[in-house]
């Protein structure tokens, strides 16, 4: 069954589309990142102009971290005031990330960079959580030591702390902000919820005990991809509702399923497993920049050059 | 299809024995509306008309004009990027010629470079000051990217001839068909000359709920930008209360 999308102006098979929102649903309720990662990418590489795919997949990630959020809130894994501040951050960080976007897209080089932001991030992050989920696994062999809560370093030295109970942390609050910043620009960039950064970000740099990281994550995606949405429906019309709608129906059955899967599985393993994933995705972008292109020649239509 | 042969056929009999003032050519469309709805994949709109059993016909099937860029590509630090761009402005969107046999036989040069009749002939002129020899290539990378995506045909000689009058041919219109009125002009030749000339308007556009999404989102961008939000929210909510039950 094919339908036509009225905003990437071509016909999709509505099947290819849900397997897809279920099958990266599930990842994204087990892992607690937006599941933009993946999906983005295999948007595009379905034929989804690349700037769609972004602007589509950011109104995805909504439903998807909403309904991902209430179960890890029922849990008692949000931390609201933690992620409060992220999300400041993350509102001021999508904002100029869809400015920039515009910009680059007038440029004529929002593909190009679209896709070297993800090597990047995705070939970064992937392979730090693979060392450390291997580490990890070797340690639970081990005889266990006892570890500190977290590690104090230069970061600790900043003003404005606030006292973060959940999280059992006395911390400046620029250090979350700036994170929120950051992940906000790619989450507008990338179309992504960006928890793939968010995540490791939180465990890393703020020393946030592994339990609330991803309801708090979660959280905080909500706005800042709902701010991106907005954004990219109003600067830049790449919004389109009807593909956001099919890949919402997969998400939303999936998110369910993956949060239910991902706390029967063990941390270290799933680390890993998703380390291996971002991995593949990385390596796959990074062919298709290598590889010679068929025609030497790419066409754009409309203005805006 | 089949269907729609029968009736052409029908029209055209009545056509041929009804009218007292002969018309050297004439030539009409299954239909002259394409609407893109939601299940839209491609389309084939039937060409047929009659002659009064001389000359040849060729039809030229031209979308809307617009702007396109060309960009080529460059290896950047082993990466392919693009590079340079040219644009063409006025450049059609569709564009298919369909002709009884190959036109290189019976249709000059000249004619055909001034109707712009055949790929080769399209008037495309590059925005940019740039050489010929360069010009050309960028010319030709845009006819060839626009064929691989069906917009621009392949092959001509594909009208059908059915007892030297009659002829007739599918055009197929993908699903990524660019939208706006197009134009179909049809002209008969003899001896290397057009001696007829028929021209008719074909309208693709979007309908029903796709037209209204479109419409809304470039229009109401902030209106359309806050309902997807809603929509997103409501489906989370939903979807976690349907299984939170089950």
């Amino acid at each position: 069954m094919f339908l036509y999308l009225p905003i990437a102006e071509l016909s999709v098979n509505v099947f290819v589309i849900l397997g897809l929102g279920i099958g990266v649903g599930t990842l994204s309720g087990i892992f607690g990142v937006g599941g933009g990662f993946l999906m983005t990418p295999l948007l595009i590489f379905l034929g989804i102009p690349p700037a769609v795919a972004v602007g589509t997949e950011a109104n995805q990630i909504v439903a998807s971290s909403v309904s991902g959020v209430l179960a890890h809130w029922r849990r008692g894994n949000v931390d609201f005031k933690m992620g409060s501040v992220l999300l400041v951050g993350g509102v001021v960080g999508s904002t100029f990330g869809v400015w920039l976007f515009k910009l680059l897209r007038e440029l004529g080089q929002i593909d190009l960079v679209i896709m070297l932001s993800y090597v990047v991030f995705l070939g970064i992050i992937g392979s730090l959580m693979l060392v450390e989920s291997i580490r990890a696994m070797q340690r639970a062999r081990s005889p266990a030591r006892r570890r500190k809560l977290h590690q104090h370093n230069f970061l600790h030295g900043l003003p404005f702390k606030m006292r973060f109970r959940k999280s059992k942390l006395y911390i400046s609050v620029l250090l979350p902000l700036l994170i929120g910043v950051f992940v906000g620009v790619l989450s507008a960039i990338m179309g992504v919820g960006g928890g793939f950064v968010m995540v490791p970000a939180m465990i890393y740099l703020l020393g946030m005990p592994t339990s609330v990281v991803v309801g708090t994550s979660l959280f905080q995606i909500i706005f800042v991809t709902a701010n991106a949405t907005f954004l990219q429906a109003t600067f830049n019309q790449t919004v389109d509702v009807v593909l956001a709608i099919l890949l919402l129906i997969g998400a939303v059955i999936g998110a369910q399923v993956g949060t239910r899967l991902g706390s029967k599985l063990r941390g270290e393993q799933l680390r890993g497993l998703l380390a291996l994933m971002v991995l593949t995705v990385c390596g796959k972008i990074v062919f298709d920049l290598l590889v010679t292109p068929d025609d030497m020649f790419i066409l754009a239509t409309g203005g805006g050059h | 299809m089949i269907r729609h042969v029968a009736i052409a056929l029908l029209a055209l009999s009545t056509c041929i024995t009804a009218s007292a003032r002969a018309e050297p050519v004439i030539v009409d469309l299954s239909e002259n509306f394409v609407a893109i709805t939601a299940g839209f994949t491609g389309t084939e709109v039937l060409l047929f008309g009659t002659t009064e059993g001389y000359g040849e016909v060729v039809v030229v099937i031209e979308g809307p004009k617009e702007e396109i860029s060309v960009r080529r590509k460059e290896k950047v630090a082993g990466i392919w990027i693009n590079g340079q761009q040219v644009d063409f402005k006025e450049a059609p969107a569709f564009y298919q010629v369909l002709s009884t046999s190959s036109l290189d036989e019976w249709l000059p040069l000249s004619v055909r470079e001034k109707y712009q009749i055949g790929v080769e002939y399209l008037d495309l002129q590059p925005r940019e000051e740039i050489g010929a020899a360069e010009a050309a290539e960028y010319r030709a990378a845009l006819i060839r990217n626009k064929q691989r995506i069906g917009h621009y045909g392949q092959v001509e000689n594909r009208l059908k001839t059915i007892g030297g009058r009659l002829f007739r041919s599918s055009v197929y219109f993908p699903a990524n068909v660019p939208v706006g009125i197009y134009e179909v002009r049809t002209y008969l030749v003899e001896k290397g000359k057009i001696v007829s000339t028929r021209t008719m308007p074909l309208t693709i556009n979007k309908i029903g709920i796709e037209a209204d999404v479109f419409r809304v989102a470039h229009q109401h961008s902030a209106l359309y930008g806050i309902a997807a939000i809603v929509i997103a929210v409501m489906a989370g909510l939903g979807g976690n209360a349907l299984f939170r039950k089950g």
